[in-house]
């Protein structure tokens, strides 16, 4: 207790010399719902931005990911959110440019170095203004164990007669499920379902953006094969996946329990922590030999500028750095599996990341089927089609009554 | 004393003023948290956004609720869900905790307070705990279920509950029913206590045994506990349902929206889902709408029922 005096009043001289110490820089926030990158942010991305700015300091605070959506409309409604804001792509981030809480940094140099394919996530429909530095992408496509796959004598498969070979010949020996997937939580089975393996059927961007003209609908046979492959994956998925949820399929697979997993790129660092055995990472499969394939490469996250920051400066300078070669490299291989969007040649030092981003050369890259525009109806169409999806696979839809639906939620709101 | 009291008036106004002073922290309280929040939401329910700028539209936020598809759909089925969520609490939870009270109350019963604390303990803990314990259990993958069944001989029953269309609300209900079958427990087993010792002395001196004694003495004596019980699964079912669907289930209720009451509803609304973006307005109007369900019902209880309930004083 006697040392509590001194003690308080050396903590009070501190801060506020410290204070004196910040008060030459400029103080920027970063607002995130990437609650597990904090060390990442903390530790490589932004002393090397410090460092070369030595003028301006940068916190990263994000928010827990459910909750960000919700808090971060709030804090900006009450004018206390952060001056950078990491931007969700499509709908979200539009919403919040419309409603004048995004600054345009169509002008921000360094924003050449991103496809337009990247840009279209955080632009207006017009394609006349920008509001976030596309950051990183996922790809989808299939993790599987490389001990089972040696053990059973089988080979990565590349088109959809081999896939089902391998699963079946997976069943047939019994020492493995399979395939590692629920319907519990429904939404896998629409993301790393329908919107994995169906641009194989539709495509890819020529499906997708034949639904954005009004020239295609779910309706069309290339669309419906999608729900009708989730039916045939319904064999193949261990007993009960009903009521399997995410971290069930996910431990299911990182115990070595089940031999082929449906994901994206985002396990890559999880599982390579928990799994014991050798992990490694296929592209959706052909529809057959002298088709292509098709990868969602799907644009994930992006980051903007706060519209009414008071450091307009600093964070278009920070929003500058995030173009630049040394963010993508630093962001690509802290976190694997987050691709930078960016065109710089990037060295992917992650073995696993890099079979997934050798996909890219591998296949046509496409994005979620319902993101852009299509999810604006009631209910929203990238959460229908969990539902759908999930319904098809526990056997109380068809294929067809799912397409069907799919397709009468378009059609009650949506004039090309 | 009344006329000492009406004769000089200082003490009087004295004594208004004391009212006040213990009054006002209560109702400080409840305007600020309960009162002001209740009137703002209904308030909110009124107006929609146009151009990022609340309008005022009168009642066709509820028109909406109950005329397009969308909403109604979702409105009705949450509706329906919740109404058979209070049925299946009625017809097992309170049974049970009545039937469970009456044993316990039993003076010859040895280890009563164990069995009270064993009762009560699942309520007091979390329900996300509860969710994961339940999930747990009755996990395809990981569960004991599937195992204990199979040594059983009854392997082949089993099924996935949770993920089922056809289970999924009753195996809800029966785990919410699990853990909180002490409250009413509780209530009754207190009201119990209660019934004077002179009463039922009588009634065996009359030739009752403990069954008759239960049904003829006992059960009228504590009515309004059983009102109280069934008023409070009431505002329970509709309020406190959330929690429990929400981990067990998440926030879209599956499977294709089986298990979603008012609360998973309401709580989509506002805050929106995943790509679905939230509606302040529809979600101030889905919490108005469940305002008014639980204030018809309170009220028929209120009017219908406790008026007409008689209190026998010991």
């Amino acid at each position: 207790m006697r040392g509590f005096v001194p003690r308080t009043v050396a903590l009070a001289v501190g801060l506020c010399l410290s204070g004196i110490a910040l008060a030459d820089k400029t103080v920027i926030t970063i607002e995130s719902w990437r609650a597990e990158d904090q060390a990442i942010w903390d530790g490589l991305i932004l002393p090397a931005f410090e460092a070369e700015h030595p003028d301006i300091d940068v916190q990263f605070k994000p928010t827990t990911a459910t909750e960000y959506n919700a808090a971060l409309n709030a804090r900006l409604a009450g004018g206390t959110a952060g001056d950078i804001i990491t931007c969700r792509p499509f709908d979200n981030a539009l919403a919040m440019y419309d409603a004048g809480n995004l600054a345009d940094i169509k002008d921000l140099p360094g924003l050449e170095n991103f496809s337009d394919v990247a840009k279209s996530a955080w632009s207006t429909d017009a394609g006349d203004a920008t509001f976030c530095v596309p950051m990183a992408s996922v790809i989808h496509g299939f993790m599987y164990n490389k001990d089972a796959f040696a053990e059973l004598g089988l080979e990565v498969p590349a088109t959809e007669a081999d896939f089902y070979a391998v699963l079946d010949a997976i069943k047939e020996d019994g020492s493995y499920i399979p395939m590692a997937m629920g319907t519990k939580d429904q939404w896998e089975a629409a993301t790393m379902g329908y919107t994995n393996i169906g641009p194989t059927y539709w495509g890819g961007e020529e499906g997708r953006l034949a639904l954005l003209s009004g020239d295609a609908k779910f309706t069309d046979e290339a669309f419906v094969e999608g729900f009708r492959q989730m039916e045939k994956w319904i064999p193949y998925l261990g007993n009960g996946y009903q009521a399997q949820s995410y971290t069930d399929s996910q431990n299911l697979f990182t115990l070595g329990r089940a031999a082929i997993y449906p994901t994206g790129s985002w396990e890559i660092t999880g599982f390579q922590e928990n799994a014991d055995f050798e992990l490694g990472a296929f592209a959706p499969p052909a529809k057959d030999a002298d088709s292509s394939c098709y990868i969602s490469d799907h644009t994930d996250i992006g980051i903007g500028m706060n519209a009414a920051t008071k450091n307009k400066d600093a964070a278009r300078a920070f929003l500058e750095w995030t173009t630049s070669a040394e963010f993508a490299g630093l962001l690509t291989n802290a976190a694997p599996g987050f691709f930078s969007l960016a065109s710089h040649d990037i060295t992917v030092e992650n073995e696993l990341a890099k079979e997934f981003i050798a996909m890219r050369g591998e296949c046509e890259p496409t994005i979620r089927v319902a993101h852009q525009i299509l999810s604006r109806g009631e209910p929203a169409l990238g959460n229908h089609l969990w539902t759908l999806t999930a319904n098809v696979i526990n056997g109380s839809m068809s294929a067809a009554e799912a397409a069907a639906d799919a397709q009468a939620n378009v059609d009650s709101w949506y004039k090309p | 004393m009344t006329q000492a009291a009406s004769t000089s008036t200082p003490p009087r106004a004295r004594r208004r003023w004391y009212i006040l002073v213990f009054l006002a922290p209560a109702t400080l309280i409840y305007t600020v948290f309960a009162i002001y929040p209740i009137f703002e939401s209904l308030r909110l329910s009124l107006y929609t956004a146009q151009e990022n700028q609340p309008v005022f539209v009168g009642l066709a936020n509820y028109a909406k609720l109950l005329g397009e598809p969308y909403w109604a759909d979702q409105f009705w089925n949450a509706f329906k869900n919740n109404i058979q969520l209070f049925l299946l609490h009625m017809l097992i939870q309170n049974p049970i905790a009545l039937a469970l009270a009456a044993l316990l109350s039993i003076p010859t019963l040895k280890g009563a307070a164990t069995y009270r604390t064993i009762f009560f303990l699942p309520t007091l803990l979390s329900v996300v705990v509860v969710g994961f314990i339940w999930q747990l259990i009755l996990s395809p993958l990981w569960g004991v279920t599937p195992d204990a069944m199979k040594a059983l001989g009854i392997g082949n029953l089993f099924r996935p509950w949770l993920g089922l269309e056809s289970s999924a609300l009753v195996t809800v209900t029966l785990i919410s029913i699990w853990q909180y079958v002490g409250i009413p427990l509780m209530l009754f087993y207190a009201a119990l206590l209660n019934v004077p010792e002179e009463t039922i002395e009588a009634a065996r001196i009359d030739g009752l045994n403990g069954w008759w004694i239960f049904w003829k003495v006992k059960l009228p004596l504590i009515l309004p506990t059983l009102g109280l019980v069934a008023i409070l699964t009431y505002i329970g079912n509709f309020t406190a349902s959330f929690d429990i669907i929400y981990s067990l289930q998440g926030g879209m209720a599956g499977p294709n929206f089986s298990t979603d009451v008012m609360g998973t509803f309401l709580f989509r609304s506002f805050f929106g889902f995943q790509a679905q973006l939230g509606d302040e307005y529809m979600g101030a109007t889905v919490a108005s709408a469940l305002f008014f369900i639980i204030l018809v019902g309170v009220g028929c209880y209120l009017f219908g029922v406790q008026r007409r309930l008689q209190r026998y004083d010991s």
